[in-house]
């Protein structure tokens, strides 16, 4: 084997990596942020709705959860396309990610949802607040604090996922990537680089969760170090 | 002397089973009654009735001049102007001390941010915690919690509260701790309702005293009927060493 | 004839595909097996180091997106000098990706027996195989019934990112498909409906094993 490793790329490309990673970043903070509050509206939704909405919601989350996301782009971005929707590869998708990241959110603020005692309810009931100002003051934001750790683990797939997005076109870390490897013949050195890229931006989604969390959820810090 | 809850041959099961078997009873403005009776009697049911936690069956009920037992009465005004306070406290742990006695005033609109902020400070003080403010619920003691749960429903600045065996959860220490604010509470002149096991309590601080039975007001009296119970029922629950 | 506008072979096509999808899929969960097993064991050991690297190895594959694993392993093969078909690729990609995510789950298993079961294996003087075999391993495997169908539904799910070193599963092939027809909407909702088909049941089958024993 006489392979040699040559990493002089970074050299000339390192601009096109840079911008992949903003892209990927601006992919992963929005659709995280949108998916988010998609997501705790249909958890809502699919705890305290109608029946109909309930239903609803429930099919979503069933279709989201059991399908690929690439398949998931692919229809909406070729499907779009094919009526004569030009909305763009990037909008494309950052609307399959808030759908799906949308989808497993539901899930899981709901299983929070459902396990606040029902004491907090009527408590908040009792002190004359509306329905909405249970939901929104006492339910969501303890919902939210129970599942945190699970929700940061969907984030953090999400923005792993964003990968996937070079397929539409997007010009994300991994399209960039591709370009990248695609001139320079070097891509097993290119997808290393980029691989410790996602490691360092995991690493860095985690760490920024964790600092939410010490600042949305105050009484934590009391009892245990993150 | 205007009553703030009457009870008026009030019925009310839970399926099939019936609990509350034709209440009459009367709270009148400033007085404290206390419901007394043994596990299983109604009290709990009757107390949550008072608020429309639960919904009556047949009768009528009013409270604070609304009518409970008509399928429209405004269950959110009904509340701003009855408190309870339950047995588990029910406080909400992602909120401090003050966030939870604010949070009511303000978000009904009683008051506003800094209207809000002085009411905390006074009714805290009036429980005895002025200083746990900036605390969480976790950090404090049963007792502690219990009285910001009082803090929390004064906050509202109620015509009448409820109390459903508010220190059936706490060791003794911490129970008197509890019952001496509520004695304060009742000194003050506060309308209350108290749901209570703790008899020589009732008898110190209730203008009157209700013996439930079986879903149904069995003996009233004030605080002389133990000495002197007038159905066997009541002899025995009071020589029962309650 | 045609079924939604399409040829019996285009069907006939993306059947193939799904068929692809099923075999990486398979190839994906035995291969995460046969290493993510001992790795979920090693994962508790008393050997720190050992502890350590497994969990780096984890936190490695878990770090990395799988299209860019899938890359690294199409390209690293092939300078290794072996020219490899991208299935070969993408089913080295999905052990690796399995693994890291089985040897969690199981270690969660492992983890959730009881305390006092490992104490009485240690007190019955089994050697420390024979207490995980005979002891340790039966009921871990109960517990991890469950998330282990459920994570069957992310494998199928994730199997379609070999699209991206084009291995011909479901997802590339009815991409090829609608390269040629322009029937975006028609075509990626019989491969959802395909994938669909493949991980509803597994869903639902999952649940109902949690649900079974939150029921004990
Ligand atoms: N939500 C409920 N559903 C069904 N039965 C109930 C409910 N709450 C109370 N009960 C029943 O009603 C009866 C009276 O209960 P309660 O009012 O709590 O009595 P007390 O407070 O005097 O102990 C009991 O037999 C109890 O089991
Ligand atoms: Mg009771």
């Amino acid at each position: 084997m006489s392979y040699q490793f040559d990493f002089s790329f970074l050299y000339d490309y390192w601009p096109d990596l840079l911008a992949g990673m903003r892209l990927t970043i601006g992919l992963s903070v929005l659709s995280i942020l949108f998916g988010f509050i998609f997501g705790s509206a249909c958890a809502i939704a699919r705890v305290h709705g109608g029946k109909t909405l309930r239903t609803i919601v429930g099919c979503y989350v069933d279709l989201v959860r059991n399908t690929p996301l690439v398949v998931q782009a692919f229809w909406l971005f070729f499907g779009m396309a094919s009526m004569g929707l030009k909305i763009g590869a990037f909008w494309a998708a950052i609307i399959t990610l808030v759908i799906n990241v949308g989808a497993y959110t539901t899930e899981i603020i709901r299983a929070g949802l459902e396990s606040i005692p029902r004491g907090q309810k009527e408590a908040a009931d009792c002190l004359a607040l509306r329905r909405w100002q249970v939901i929104l003051y006492i339910e969501l934001p303890q919902a939210v604090e129970r599942v945190y750790p699970a929700l940061v683990s969907q984030f953090i797939l999400m923005m792993l996922a964003t990968s996937i997005m070079s397929q539409i076109s997007v010009e994300e870390l991994t399209g960039a990537a591709y370009g990248i490897q695609s001139m320079t013949f070097r891509g097993f050195e290119v997808y290393v680089v980029v691989a410790v890229i996602y490691l360092v931006l995991s690493w860095l989604t985690r760490t920024m969760f964790e600092v939410i969390a010490r600042i949305a959820f105050t009484r934590r810090r009391l009892r245990t170090p993150l | 002397m205007t009553a703030l809850v009457t009870f008026k041959d009030v019925h009310k099961s839970y399926g099939t089973l019936p609990v509350l078997k034709g209440v009459s009873l009367t709270v009148p403005e400033g007085r404290v009654v206390a419901l007394i009776g043994r596990s299983g009697s109604g009290k709990s049911t009757a107390l949550r009735c008072i608020n429309g936690l639960e919904t009556i069956q047949s009768g009528t009920l009013e409270v604070c001049g609304r009518k409970l037992h008509e399928a429209n009465c405004d269950l959110r005004h009904l509340r701003m102007e009855v408190g309870i306070v339950f047995q588990s406290y029910n406080l909400f742990p992602h909120l401090t001390v003050e966030q939870n006695v604010t949070l009511a005033p303000r978000l009904t609109g009683k008051a506003s941010q800094a209207e809000a902020h002085e009411i905390a400070r006074k009714v805290l003080e009036q429980v005895g915690l002025a200083e746990k403010a900036k605390a969480y619920p976790e950090q404090l003691s049963g007792g502690q919690q219990q009285r910001v749960a009082i803090a929390r429903s004064l906050a509202m600045q109620p015509r009448v509260i409820l109390f459903d065996e508010v220190t059936s959860a706490l060791d003794p220490e911490l129970t008197a701790e509890v019952l001496k604010t509520i004695e304060q509470l009742a000194q003050s002149g506060m309308t209350m309702v108290l749901v209570t096991h703790e008899m020589s309590f009732a008898r110190r601080v209730a203008d009157e005293i209700i013996f439930m039975h079986q879903g149904v007001v069995w003996e009233t009296g004030d605080g002389s009927m133990f000495d002197n119970p007038q159905t066997p029922e009541l002899r025995q629950f009071v020589g029962s060493g309650l | 004839m045609t079924f939604a506008g399409l040829t019996p072979n285009q069907l006939l096509f993306i059947l193939q595909g799904a068929g692809w999808t099923v075999i990486l899929s398979l190839l994906g969960f035995v291969g995460g097996s046969v290493i993510g097993l001992p790795a979920a064991v090693g994962r508790i050991s008393k050997n720190r180091l050992l502890r350590f690297g497994i969990a780096g190895y984890i936190n490695l594959i878990q770090g990395i997106p799988l299209p860019i694993i899938m890359f690294l392993c199409y390209f690293g093969m092939s300078i290794a000098g072996f020219s490899v078909p991208a299935l070969v690729a993408a089913a080295v990609a999905m052990t690796a990706y399995c693994s890291a995510y089985l040897a969690e789950i199981w270690r969660g298993a492992l983890m959730s027996v009881p305390k006092a079961q490992w104490e009485a294996a240690e007190c019955l003087a089994l050697k420390p195989f024979q207490r995980l075999t005979h002891v340790i391993l039966p009921q871990a495997v109960r517990i991890s019934i469950a998330p282990t169908v459920g994570f069957l539904v992310q494998i199928v799910k994730n199997s379609s990112y070999a699209v991206v070193i084009g291995f011909a599963e479901l997802t590339y092939t009815a991409r090829l498909l609608n390269n040629s027809t322009f029937r975006p909407f028609v075509i990626f909702s019989i491969a959802a409906l395909l994938y669909f088909a493949i991980c509803y049941p597994l869903s639902l089958y999952s649940r109902r094993l949690e649900r079974r024993l939150k029921r004990g």
